[in-house]
């Protein structure tokens, strides 16, 4: 399988976070990630990334603001051509820093929020936040970048989604995106109090096609519906290895941000070029193309819709990722989702959380 | 429509990798043909009928149709700003 040149680049330039969500998708094993890379180490894979194809500058986390480069690696992202994306919980994003941020030329920025008002937001973000993050909102339409509101919907927000369209309706954010929460890292601890009831999806689904045909032309609603009540997988990442790849904050290189956990060989920029690994790598070239798939997908006429689905989510349910994404329901393994999806549709659902730490060592 | 330019918000490259132009926007790369590329270079304020004027000196054969059709849609995805001059 040849590899064909990535879109994008999610650089995670930092665990560290102001936030502790129970949800969060950095890995549950943050000690290894301390050691981060110089601005220079970033200056690189900016340059090499840009050198395969990248287009796309995804400043992630963790909370990216904490690194004090962020400024000096988005202009860097600028002079290559990349149109770049700023993933925030906004903590940080104050007037000063917005400016420089805003005069490096980036492109575009996203705001989580954790729901539509303060009281929930704060609590589930695990700190004092909502307030600041509306500010922040406001300050990004006025020095004229697009706003994207981040929305991770579960069972203790998704009942607010109409306030919670309604908030980015009244912020004149351009995009929102309503992602259902995937159970990898922290979520996968907190699932059974964090996967809807199917009564929650069912009253939410009509609010979001309303606003949607409402808002059409103004703002653009996406929303991901939680995989484990789909027939179908989902087609994760557009392909293993096809469209985008993720540097970690110790300089890891990943197909996606979760395939830290699968049991291949690392990958890093410490020790091999981004060229190399895209293409050459046995981490890359795991799960590229359909010539890994085992039945039910290789004799599918869907391998080329969903790609087998979500290596990461079949690792993690069945201990194999070279398994068919139990989500389909043509998985032999189909019973194990079915099982979660029977203990969130019971009348008592525990919803106690446990929350990442802020950094390792920390909480 | 009346005249249309880019929306401050997306950027139209050429990719060297590629070898094609793209327009790229939030969360969204746009690899184009050339055609596209030719028409969105030009949305730069300007009128439609002048686009399609210009495009005429280009091609030999352009249908005003089709270029308001691809104009329409692009506006629809919020890549184009439009006036209608009203």
């Amino acid at each position: 399988m040849v590899a064909e040149q990535p879109f994008g680049l999610l650089a995670e330039l930092t665990y560290r976070c102001p936030l502790s969500c129970a949800y969060c998708s950095n890995p549950v094993t943050l000690t290894e990630y301390g050691d981060e890379l110089t601005t220079a180490g970033w200056r690189d894979v900016l340059e090499q990334a840009a050198a395969l194809g990248v287009l796309q500058l995804h400043l992630s986390g963790g909370e990216p603001l904490l690194r004090r480069d962020v400024v000096e690696l988005t202009r860097v992202g600028r002079d290559l051509g990349m149109y770049s994306n700023l993933v925030t919980s906004a903590l940080g994003l104050d007037r000063r820093r917005a400016e420089e941020l805003r005069a490096a030329g980036l492109d575009h920025v996203q705001v989580s929020v954790q729901a539509d008002e303060q009281e929930m937001s704060d609590r589930i973000a695990g700190t004092r936040s909502f307030d600041r993050k509306i500010e922040a909102c406001r300050l990004v339409k006025e020095l004229g970048w697009p706003l994207t509101l981040n929305v991770v919907l579960h069972r203790q927000n998704i009942h607010r989604v109409g306030e919670v369209l309604a908030l980015a309706e009244e912020l004149d954010a351009d995009r929102i995106e309503l992602a259902n929460t995937q159970y990898y890292g922290w979520a996968w601890h907190n699932r059974d109090a964090l996967l809807p009831s199917r009564a929650q999806l069912a009253e939410a689904e009509p609010v979001v096609d309303a606003a949607r045909a409402r808002l059409a032309g103004r703002m653009e609603v996406v929303d991901v519906l939680p995989d484990y009540y789909s027939e179908y997988p989902k087609p994760c990442m557009g392909g293993w290895a096809a469209r985008q790849l993720t540097v970690a904050p110790n300089g890891d290189v990943l197909p996606c941000p979760a395939a830290h956990a699968l049991p291949l060989p690392r990958a890093s920029v410490r020790d091999d070029t981004l060229d190399h690994i895209w293409t050459h790598s046995p981490l890359f070239e795991a799960y590229r193309g359909t010539g890994w798939m085992p039945d039910p997908c290789r004799s599918c006429d869907r391998k080329d819709v969903d790609f087998g689905g979500c290596r990461c989510q079949a690792f993690q349910l069945t201990g194999d990722a070279a398994r068919t994404d139990p989500v389909c329901h043509l998985s032999p393994d189909r019973h194990l989702v079915d099982d979660a999806v029977r203990a969130a549709n019971r009348e008592s659902v525990p919803l106690e959380l446990v929350p990442r730490p802020h950094r390792a060592g920390a909480s | 429509m009346e005249s249309v330019r880019l929306a401050p918000h997306v950027r139209l490259r050429f990719d060297a990798a590629r070898g094609r132009h793209v327009l790229l926007s939030p969360e969204t790369v746009a690899v184009l043909n050339a055609t596209s590329a030719d028409v969105l270079a030009l949305c730069d304020g300007r009128a439609v009928d002048d686009i399609v004027a210009a495009l005429r000196e280009r091609y030999d054969h352009v249908d005003e149709a089709d270029v308001r059709t691809f104009l329409e849609r692009m506006a629809a995805r919020r890549c184009l700003e439009v006036d209608d001059g009203r």
